[in-house]
């Protein structure tokens, strides 16, 4: 396959990762916009979620979310974003866009996991006299940080591929490469910054698999065994 | 001549767009369309193999699920770019990078139908003679039905959205209109084709929610009890490729 060791002298290549249009500069842009925007996305989502989940109200509001993310295109919000005035602000889209498709994931299991915590360990801790505030900390937060996780790591995927997508609407990243592969009908290119892209996907995936793991709460007291 | 304005002034509301370009804007709508129905039918009959195949031979099932979940990890730019090789630039591109994505779901959801069937069920057809091909056409899979098409049903939505990225190939029914308009910064063209996009991603979902209810009366009589599996199944979905 010509396209395949094509995209492998291109990867070979020093003078493709140097410079404005370098792999290094794009890879740097992609992991800054999906970084922060993460960020920014957990810290709006997270809250409001865990919040909801502890009262235990707002069901409706955190399932359906997700529902409307996926049938909203990515690509159709990008763009649309980037013909509003804001499209005047360099990066204010990519950046608009990446949160807000960010949020479902994390609000929808962060709620999940908020009610799917046993009723009864949480009629037991409430008995034992535990405050609002204990119960959540102590109790619903543990039982509920897998899919907190999950959450986080969907998030993660996601703001990686939407990143990808800002390329289409004229942002940086690491999906230039692609495009700029297909503007110049260099298919090699193509495939090389389509392997980049998605060994980035994979490798923050795995990243997030494994921190979630080291910061498990219940791995670190031990005491329960599921 | 204040209708013709709005194309001039590059509204984003715009009746003229709707009057001039609607041949486009039914073209792009019937590709679009296509594009979802092919890879939704194709990732179906991929699909239910895999998953047959996943349940008959424990030590597939870990490689099947594992690999469906990989692609789904891949971001859709980067999947469609990796079969330009294969495909070259093609509608075939299209629908296959999209039938890879269906197939997280729609494995995953047909194993756990399949998985779910009561045992009762399969031993009183057995004794009554069933043999392995009419068990599962007649008892298994009409009772994974509700799973599958549940499946089908996100599957469905997320196809009409990810067709869009087609677009970098040309062939992203809908998408194309809405890149077009980016390179020409054409409003009006953008919103409307987005517009019609989310809608065509709602009346599919309405569409097999009423197939779904249809095909399964017996699930409303179960709401109460299946509710709770059935949440648990939604934690399962909640992961997009874009």
């Amino acid at each position: 396959m010509n396209a395949i060791t094509g995209a492998y002298d291109w990867l070979a290549t020093g003078a493709n990762w140097q410079g404005e249009k370098g792999v290094w500069h794009r890879l740097a842009e992609h992991l800054y916009f999906s970084g922060v925007c993460l960020a920014v996305a957990c810290l709006i989502a997270l809250p409001l979620a865990l919040y909801l989940g502890h009262i235990g109200k707002g069901g409706a509001l955190a399932v359906n979310i997700s529902n409307v993310g996926r049938a909203v295109p990515t690509l159709a919000l990008l763009i649309l974003l980037t013909l509003t005035p804001l499209g005047e602000h360099g990066d204010a889209p990519t950046l608009i866009a990446l949160v807000l498709f960010a949020v479902p994931p994390l609000l929808t299991n962060a709620y999940l996991g908020m009610r799917e915590v046993d009723r009864a360990v949480v009629e037991a801790a409430r008995g034992m006299g535990m405050s609002g505030g204990q119960l959540f900390a102590r109790v619903e937060l543990p039982l509920a940080y897998p899919l907190i996780m999950t959450g986080v790591r969907s998030a993660g995927v996601q703001v990686v591929a939407t990143a990808t997508l800002a390329a289409m609407a004229g942002e940086g990243g690491l999906g230039r490469i692609i495009t700029a592969g297909f503007n110049l009908q260099n298919t090699p290119q193509v495939v090389a910054g389509a392997f980049l892209v998605a060994l980035l996907a994979l490798l923050v995936e795995g990243v997030l698999v494994v921190a979630g793991r080291l910061f498990d709460p219940m791995r670190r007291s031990g005491g329960v065994t599921h | 001549m204040a209708e013709q304005n709005c194309l001039v002034t590059n509204d984003w509301i715009c009746g003229e767009y709707l009057r001039t370009r609607s041949q486009e804007l039914t073209d792009a709508t019937l590709q679009h369309v296509g594009i979802t129905l092919a890879s939704v039918a194709i990732g179906l009959a991929v699909s239910l193999p895999l998953a047959l195949l996943a349940r008959r031979w424990r030590f597939l099932s870990g490689p099947i699920l594992g690999v469906t979940t990989v692609l789904y990890s891949v971001p859709s730019l980067a999947m469609f770019s990796l079969l330009l090789p294969f495909f070259g630039l093609s509608v075939s591109l299209v629908v296959t990078g999209l039938v890879l994505y269906s197939l997280t779901v729609l494995v995953r959801n047909i194993l756990a139908g399949l998985q779910a069937v009561p045992e009762e069920a399969r031993d009183a057809a057995r004794g009554m003679g069933y043999g392995p091909l009419r068990l599962l056409w007649e008892v298994e899979l009409p009772l994974a039905l509700p799973a599958l098409l549940a499946g089908v049903r996100i599957t469905t939505v997320s196809t009409v959205a990810l067709t869009t990225v087609g677009a970098i190939v040309d062939y992203g029914g809908l998408g194309t209109l809405i890149l077009d308009g980016l390179d020409t910064t054409f409003k009006a063209q953008v919103l409307t084709a987005s517009v019609l996009c989310v809608l065509l991603a709602v009346v599919a979902d309405l569409l097999l929610l009423g197939l779904q209810r249809w095909l399964t009366p017996w699930t409303r009589v179960h709401r109460i009890r299946t509710s709770r599996a059935a949440r648990k199944a939604a934690v399962a979905k909640v992961a997009e490729p874009a």
